[in-house]
């Protein structure tokens, strides 16, 4: 609650939850908000223009751009929190061992760590999706796996400073376990953080996501997403400028919208802007 | 009255790399052969400049720091030769206050967790009367029933630090190594504090140990004394041999620097090794001795000292 009133306060913060709210209800309502259905081709009515029964147009096979538009958002949505919540699992308890016991194994995983950053992600997402068939679900796991470094790294050095802080040194003076230490003492303290970097790559999730499906190994039509409507858009930017133009622009809001809290939230949990607002 | 504490040639050694790369390694002799008792209901100051391995010690009295060597025997049980379910047990008994109360409390817990966590881990008190025993131990440290409910951020040091006794206090230990307790408040706090801790010293019957560099403080709370240079033991007493017939040339500078006066000391080379005396280096009265053997403690039980100069030797 604390959170939210502090969001409410925080303009950056609040726009991007003003963006992305309506985004929710358009993924959540989606059956109820689109005014055609999203995939039936509609060979009548192709690449018209945006109209009152069709607001953002149609595409080649006449589909209502309105509608992909909201169904895609569900997939936005989708790969941005299964992906990203791949992530920052891996990451948190990647991080987490790394930093709290050290030595061997720190060393350990903090090379792998930096050898994983060494890859060129995006080939080697396009490696993978190549060797497996492209599917959503095959996306939201690699692009997972391929971006938990950042956190893993962030929290071991979280955890590295709450370590060597006095509270944990009493925590140690009581005699408690270090289960209790790791969990009720040290990760609390350590997680602020990650609720930012969490909250941006949801975006960089979403354009990553975008890409794969523009390239055609995303999602696979007929399913709508804000990507491969953009591939069909490509052809027909000249006569069609709505094909291109609506997606684009749910993309941009999304991603902006996430980007926005993301830096709200990093001002909201820094102690030192903190004090500064009160 | 028994001894609660006995630390007897107690040792902790730190080795640092010169550089990143290099495989030669200085040895820091934090703590380096301390000996001590602490009676039953007294309170031992421990006095000595930053450097001087005092918060090490603090630390290793409790098992914080694993000492590489000697015997921390504490209510007739020799602490390294527990096991781990027995030092637990024991851990409730033995407590400590750190320096600086903006880093020893948990920022994202409220006081009343702070302080119920260690009485129902240790099984002190029953869920249900939790509260109600947090609300006397907060009492018992000057602070009211709205605190309950405050996070660390909210309070002023010295709250804080009241918390951070609360903590202490809430097992019943029979002993707190308070290190450094006051130094980070501001004066007009300090004497409430060290006011605080005679209170609970006098009405709960727990022995102390309490570090610092305040003289002054040292000497307002303290039974017996020893005072630490390069971790060594320099000089051990009880308070007024100590303050009132300083003998160690170390010790005779520090009482004379709290009246202002100030010391011209030969060499200011910080800690230097020469296998001698750890203070040789800067003591102005050095002989030749001095560089070559260490001193040894010597002297009755009220008063001794470790300087070749002083005991005639």
């Amino acid at each position: 609650m604390e959170i939210l009133r502090r969001i409410g306060k925080h303009n950056l913060a609040l726009i991007g939850v003003i963006i992305l709210v309506p985004m929710f209800l358009c993924a959540i309502l989606a059956p109820l908000l689109a005014p055609h259905d999203p995939i039936e081709p509609d060979l009548k009515h192709i690449l018209a223009a945006p109209s009152f029964s069709h607001p953002f147009g149609t595409d080649t096979l006449g589909r209502d751009v309105f509608s992909r538009v909201i169904y895609g958002s569900r997939i936005s949505l989708l790969v941005g929190f299964v992906s990203v919540g791949i992530a920052t699992l891996l990451g948190i308890i990647i991080g987490a061992v790394s930093g709290y016991f050290g030595g061997v194994i720190d060393e350990v995983i903090m090379r792998f760590v930096d050898l994983m950053m060494c890859f060129p992600t995006f080939f080697l997402i396009l490696a993978v999706i190549a060797l497996l068939e492209p599917s959503i679900w095959n996306i939201m796991v690699v692009i997972g796996l391929t971006n938990w470094m950042g956190i893993a790294r962030l929290i071991r050095a979280e955890i590295l400073s709450i370590k060597g802080k006095e509270f944990i040194l009493a925590a140690k003076a009581q005699g408690f376990s270090e289960y209790r230490i790791i969990f009720r003492h040290v990760l609390p303290n350590a997680l602020s953080p990650v609720y930012v970097v969490a909250t941006l790559g949801i975006g960089g999730a979403i354009l990553t996501e975008s890409a794969l499906s523009f390239l055609g190994i995303g999602v696979q039509p007929p399913t709508a997403s804000w990507g491969n409507i953009l591939t069909a858009a490509k052809d027909n930017i000249e006569v069609a400028w709505w094909l291109s133009l609506y997606p684009g622009l749910a993309i941009f809001l999304t991603v902006m919208g996430y980007n926005l809290l993301g830096e709200g939230l990093r001002d909201i949990f820094d102690p030192r802007r903190r004090y500064q607002a009160r | 009255m028994g001894k609660v504490l006995s630390v007897s040639e107690l040792k902790k050694y730190y080795e640092v790399r010169k550089t990143a790369f290099s495989y030669k390694k200085d040895i820091i002799r934090a703590v380096d052969g301390v000996s001590f008792d602490l009676e039953e209901g007294q309170t031992l100051g421990v006095v000595g400049e930053s450097g001087s391995g005092k918060s090490t010690l603090a630390r290793c009295l409790l098992l914080l720091e694993e000492p590489d060597e000697g015997k921390i025997i504490f209510l007739g049980q020799d602490l390294r030769e527990l096991g781990r379910k027995e030092l637990k047990t024991l851990r409730k008994d033995m407590q400590i206050i750190f320096q600086d109360p903006y880093s020893s409390l948990n920022p994202r817990r409220k006081v009343c967790d702070i302080m119920a966590e260690p009485l129902l881990f240790h099984g002190v008190v029953e869920r249900k009367a939790v509260k109600e025993k947090v609300t006397e131990i907060l009492s018992d440290v000057g602070l009211g029933e709205d605190f309950l409910n405050k996070y660390p951020h909210e309070m002023s040091g010295g709250q804080r630090q009241r918390v951070a006794i609360g903590r202490a206090l809430a097992t019943k230990p029979v002993l707190i190594v308070a290190d450094e307790p006051v130094s980070s408040l501001d004066v007009s706090i300090q004497a409430q504090i060290v006011n605080l801790f005679i209170d609970i010293r006098e009405k709960l019957g727990i022995s102390m140990v309490f570090v610092s560099h305040d003289l002054n403080i040292v000497r307002f709370i303290s039974d017996t004394i020893i005072v630490m240079y390069a971790g060594k033991v320099l000089e051990a007493g009880t308070r007024d041999e100590v303050f009132y017939k300083p003998m160690h040339p170390y010790t005779q500078m520090l009482i004379h620097s709290i009246n202002g006066e100030r010391f011209k000391s030969p060499d200011d080379g910080g800690f230097i090794m020469t296998g001698g005396c750890v203070y040789c280096p800067r003591c102005d009265r050095r002989g030749e001795m001095c560089a070559q053997k260490s001193p040894c403690l010597q002297g009755d039980e009220g008063h001794r000292v470790a300087c070749f100069i002083v005991s005639g030797s």
